[in-house]
């Protein structure tokens, strides 16, 4: 994995002046009425400070502690996603996949960029990009490895493109260790990337 | 179509580029372009899957050139322009033709809107053709419009995993041609199926697949 160049946007030049079609494109559409700017706003402010990868960790959390929300979660993970008020949109239709000793998950989206919005918010640039598209399903364990993830060959890694509207979480492994842990001390150690199945849950620091 | 967008399996494209702390949005603009797209969404012009192949349509060239949120916005403003919310007369001088209309969707009703979403499953009837566990032949179907067929599992056998029920139908409803609800199957392709003896053993990737992209095998 290289680390990110912070003056170049992934590898792909966005001319200066898109700030500004932007800007004009908008400023058309609400004076034709047909946007409201305080509801771009209010989308904008959804995804950056209310819904993302903190919902799908207090998910994560209480099937750890929670052997009957456990069972409801696999059997019907969009139920019991809702049961904790997480829904709707790129959401609506969730599958939950559990990591073990024996199998490990993986999540991608070939095609596009599909991607559980309700419990892990909006996609981070790498999910959305050609060499993880690309690479994840004919090369898992090659990801994994530049993630830092070295699975055993006698692992089954199962890596799931969402070609459809079905939205997968990766219910990772329990660390060991945190038997003593509260719910809320478990969530805190849950990771975004943990979820989409590049990584594992680390123990407490 | 067989478009750049369908990657999987594809050589060269790179390492993985990440970014630590990663925020939402890297720009301004950035988050107006995404809320843009979601908001015009709802004057239901189009749907969700013909919203996805607008992006196919792009030059393959601009597909791979452009970052995501400019891909968007060539995309909302294609599909506006197709669709008559704006003119090509508009754009050039920025200042609006036709008298003012009311948004559908207001701040009021962001948190309502996104908490209900828009479910693909359909409630109709439809007798399962297969069941979990049954072998699958992925059809060798190469559309020029919209589909969520990628090419890698063409012609390529798997078995059923689950049901997942009835769901909208991509391929007819990306062109406006009905939601053509059918079952909608997780389908189970062993790695060296797909990839040959290069790929782990144990390894297998999961596809959800309608019923219209299978045979029996």
């Amino acid at each position: 994995m290289t680390q990110h160049r912070h003056d170049h946007a992934h590898g792909q030049d966005v001319p200066s002046d898109f700030a500004l079609r932007v800007k004009a494109m908008e400023s058309l559409l609400v004076e034709k009425g047909l946007v409201d700017p305080a509801a771009l706003d209010a989308l904008i402010d959804t995804y950056e400070h209310k819904v993302g990868p903190r919902n799908g960790a207090r998910v994560v959390a209480k099937a750890w502690t929670d052997p009957a929300y456990k069972r409801r979660l696999l059997a019907d993970a969009t139920a019991a996603i809702t049961e904790l008020g997480y829904m709707g949109r790129q959401g609506e239709h969730m599958v939950v996949v559990e990591n073990t000793p024996k199998v490990h998950n993986m999540v991608v989206c070939t095609l596009c960029s599909c991607y559980p919005w309700t419990v892990l918010g909006l996609p981070p640039v790498w999910y959305k990009s050609a060499p993880y598209r690309s690479r994840a399903v004919i090369d898992p364990r090659g990801v994994l490895r530049e993630f830092g993830l070295n699975l055993p060959e006698s692992l089954e890694v199962r890596v799931w493109d969402s070609t459809a509207e079905i939205r997968y979480l990766v219910l990772p492994e329990r660390p060991a260790g945190t038997e003593n842990l509260s719910e809320d001390q478990l969530a805190a150690l849950v990771t975004r990337d943990a979820m989409v199945g590049v990584a594992k849950v680390g123990g407490p620091a | 179509m067989n478009g750049v967008h369908d990657m999987g399996g594809m050589h060269g494209m790179g390492p993985i580029e990440y970014e630590k702390n990663e925020p939402v949005f890297h720009a301004p603009w950035e988050g107006r372009v995404f809320a843009l797209n979601v908001a015009m969404g709802a004057w239901r012009k189009w749907n969700i899957d013909a919203s996805r192949h607008g992006i196919e349509q792009l030059a393959p060239a601009d597909y791979l050139r452009m970052s995501y949120y400019e891909k968007w916005f060539t995309r909302l403003a294609a599909l506006m322009l197709k669709h008559g919310l704006i003119s090509q007369q508009e754009i050039a001088s920025g200042r609006p033709a036709g008298p003012k209309v009311t948004p559908p969707f207001t701040a009021a009703t962001v948190a309502e809107t996104l908490g209900k979403g828009g479910p693909y499953s359909r409630d109709v009837p439809a007798t399962p053709q297969f069941r979990a566990g049954q072998r699958v032949r992925a059809r060798n179907l190469n559309p020029t419009g919209h589909t969520r067929l990628p090419r890698y599992v063409r012609g390529r056998i798997g078995a059923i995993d689950r049901d997942h029920g009835i769901f909208v139908f991509p391929d007819t409803n990306a062109q406006f041609l009905g939601e053509k609800p059918q079952h909608l199957y997780s389908v189970r392709f062993a790695a060296r199926e797909l990839w040959g003896d290069q790929a782990s053993p144990n390894d297998s990737v999961y596809l959800d697949l309608w019923h219209d992209y299978l045979d029996p095998a």
